[in-house]
């Protein structure tokens, strides 16, 4: 069917995507002259990812930023909601390193302290998309027929949707705050999950091992979480990483339009949404958040490079 | 081929239709009173507002306002009135449609004219100088958020070099920043995509062929691999257009163009139930067209699915040859 057919060739470009880090070469450099650690195994995917640099890079800038948002309240100078009226408008300088904004508050305590916002909607709303969207594929994929179609049908809504323009809908609905966005970017990214999972599950559920399991009658819930879910998470694993960054842009996309994290709290587009009106005479309030978002996307988007090149099916054999 | 056709058509409709019920249901279940918010700010007794209600209907039960409104949708393309401003929201969508569709339209040709030569170049020359330095761009633009790239953009040409507008929609200069930044990360994201796709063709065994056969490498690449790594570039095309078409919403509000984006906003942030479940709606609705005639296109290019069902009619006839 076509749509499949879209999804596959969809499936297939992320895989192949390769180009970004060094790809299928540098693979055969570094993972497969050792031969004695096996494609696939923990080690092999975790020498793979620890030899990419760009993996390396995203990990140390990803450290970097959780380490100074949770050490935040020791680091910086100024609370983050602390307003110095004689200090407003300054430009970087070494008393406030990134400068003040409009109340002047200190932007370096603004920004390290948002990037928890960030952090937790981006991995809380994964997690929710991920866990739902594997049931929900797994299910489809496993029983087939009926109950497979309802899904697909269901899921098919959900396409009728530019993935903004849900995310909006559903903050209409349910309203603005962290954990309502949360809520919105979650229930928006849970076809992504369901499809790959469904489309792994077809690619395994024909296989001798599930066979085997059902003739030693190992109960469906079992057959599923142990045996489906384990062989065909490692796609999911990358598109883990690509969600977490993809939510990271649209949470503070939702919240610069004003309809995700509301303006006093720090969160980075809720930031910019406030600097916008100060941009002809104090352009630094925009470009500072902006730079840390880029940074914080760009780290899981090369983790989640490097995972896909580590993980790619097509290299095991 | 027809046959394929009106089956996705005959697909589109229940799904439309279920767009339409779940947006009313879900709009129906938001706490705040429509009644309340049509008489407007101010205090008002318990009696205008009921009064008010029964006038706008909202007494009857739920089934019959949903059957009305879903059978007013496709039937009169009526999307009822603005809650705040109380007009008709069909016009305001027409009137606004054209803004939101040039943004796209310009876009998904900015993204094509750029992406597609810089995608068969890179993979072409895969690995070389030109290949990394493009891989590292379009990183960096993948993981900018489009209205910062926006805000970055009237920084720079409108306030510092004044050579474009920072807002309004008279001219087409008031386009050019908005194209740009509504562009510049799915620009990033589909130039990888070509290249991913080209290099999966390149390496195939049919270009081993025509190269060993002696075909200068020009030929290999633009009459060879060119034309079946496009078959799914298409696809890839269909859904850039989709999502630069909601991502539009961004650039209209840092640009103040009035779009179908912008109307959506602010129906959310006032509260305008009704104008956000038509915006919505539409939205899905040419969402949903695109998404069909993309599908429509791939398979009138892609002889696999042409094939799926001419088969079957064949085979009948072979079947009743034989």
């Amino acid at each position: 069917m076509p749509e499949e057919i879209r999804n596959e060739v969809m499936e297939r470009q992320e895989r192949s995507h390769e180009g970004k880090g060094k790809g299928r070469h540098g693979h055969h450099r570094h993972g497969k002259p050792q031969d004695s650690v096996k494609p696939g195994s923990l080690k092999y995917v975790w020498r793979s990812v620890s030899h990419n640099k760009g993996a390396v890079i995203g990990m140390i800038l990803l450290a970097l930023i959780v380490v100074l948002c949770l050490l935040s309240p020791i680091i910086c100078r100024y609370g983050y909601a602390e307003m110095n009226i004689q200090d407003w408008y300054q430009t970087p300088n070494p008393n406030h390193l990134l400068g003040t904004d409009q109340m002047g508050r200190d932007l370096l305590s603004r920004v390290l302290y948002g990037a928890r916002y960030t952090l937790i909607i981006g991995i809380t709303a994964t997690a929710m998309s991920a866990v739902l969207g594997i049931l929900l594929g797994a299910v489809a994929g496993y029983f087939g027929g009926f109950v497979d179609s309802c899904v697909m049908r269901f899921l098919d809504l959900f396409q009728a949707f530019p993935t903004l323009v849900l995310a909006m809908a559903f903050c209409a609905v349910f309203g603005t705050g962290v954990d309502k966005c949360i809520l919105a970017l979650g229930i928006t990214g849970i076809p992504g999950f369901a499809r790959l999972m469904r489309a792994n599950i077809l690619r395994i559920a024909n296989m001798e091992y599930i066979e085997a399991a059902k003739t030693i009658n190992c109960p469906t819930w079992k057959t599923i979480l142990k045996h489906i879910i384990p062989n065909s998470i490692s796609p999911v694993i990358v598109e883990i990483a690509m969600t977490i960054s993809r939510n990271g842009l649209t949470s503070s996309s939702l919240s610069f339009l004003g309809l995700g994290v509301q303006a006093p709290k720090p969160e980075w587009g809720a930031m910019l949404s406030e600097a916008r009106s100060y941009i002809r005479d104090y352009p630094h309030m925009v470009i500072v958040p902006g730079i840390f978002i880029v940074i914080t996307v760009l780290s899981f988007n090369l983790i989640g490079d490097a995972f896909r090149d580590a993980l790619d099916p097509t290299l095991k054999d | 081929m027809v046959k394929y056709v009106i089956k996705r058509l005959l697909i589109m409709i229940p799904l439309l239709l279920a767009v339409g019920i779940i947006m009313f249901t879900l709009m129906n279940f938001v706490p705040g009173d429509p009644a309340q918010l049509a008489l407007g700010s101010g205090v008002h007794t318990q009696e205008e507002i009921e009064l008010k209600r029964e006038a706008m209907g909202l007494n009857r039960p739920f089934v019959v306002r949903l059957t009305e409104y879903i059978g007013n949708i496709f039937l009169h393309f009526d999307f009822g009135k603005s809650l705040t401003s109380g007009t008709e929201i069909k016009y305001e969508l027409m009137s606004r449609f054209p803004y939101t569709f040039y943004i796209a339209v310009f876009s998904i040709l900015l993204t094509i004219v750029v992406g597609l030569p810089l995608g068969i170049y890179t993979a072409v020359h895969a690995n070389s100088l030109g290949d990394k330095a493009s891989l590292f761009i379009t990183l960096l633009f993948d993981c900018m958020p489009s209205f910062w790239t926006a805000l970055l953009l009237v920084l720079l040409f409108s306030l510092n070099l004044r050579w474009l507008p920072s807002s309004g929609a008279s001219t087409w200069k008031h386009f050019v920043l908005p194209v740009i930044a509504n562009s510049l990360g799915g620009l990033a994201g589909f130039t990888r995509q070509v290249r991913a796709s080209m290099l999966e063709v390149i390496r195939s065994d049919y270009i081993t062929t025509a190269r060993s056969k002696g075909l200068k490498e020009h030929a290999v690449v633009y009459n060879h691999a060119l034309p079946n790594a496009l078959i799914p570039i298409l696809t890839v095309i269909g859904m850039r257009f989709g999502s630069m078409l909601g991502g539009a919403t961004i650039v209209e509000v840092v640009f103040s163009i009035p779009g179908i984006g912008q109307y959506l906003v602010n129906a959310i942030s006032g509260r305008d139930y009704n104008a956000c479940t038509g915006g919505i709606i539409f939205i899905a609705f040419t969402f949903s067209v695109i998404m069909l005639l993309t599908d429509l296109l791939y398979a009138w290019v892609d002889p696999r699915i042409k094939a799926q069902y001419a088969g079957a009619s064949k085979r009948k006839k072979v079947a009743a040859n034989a």
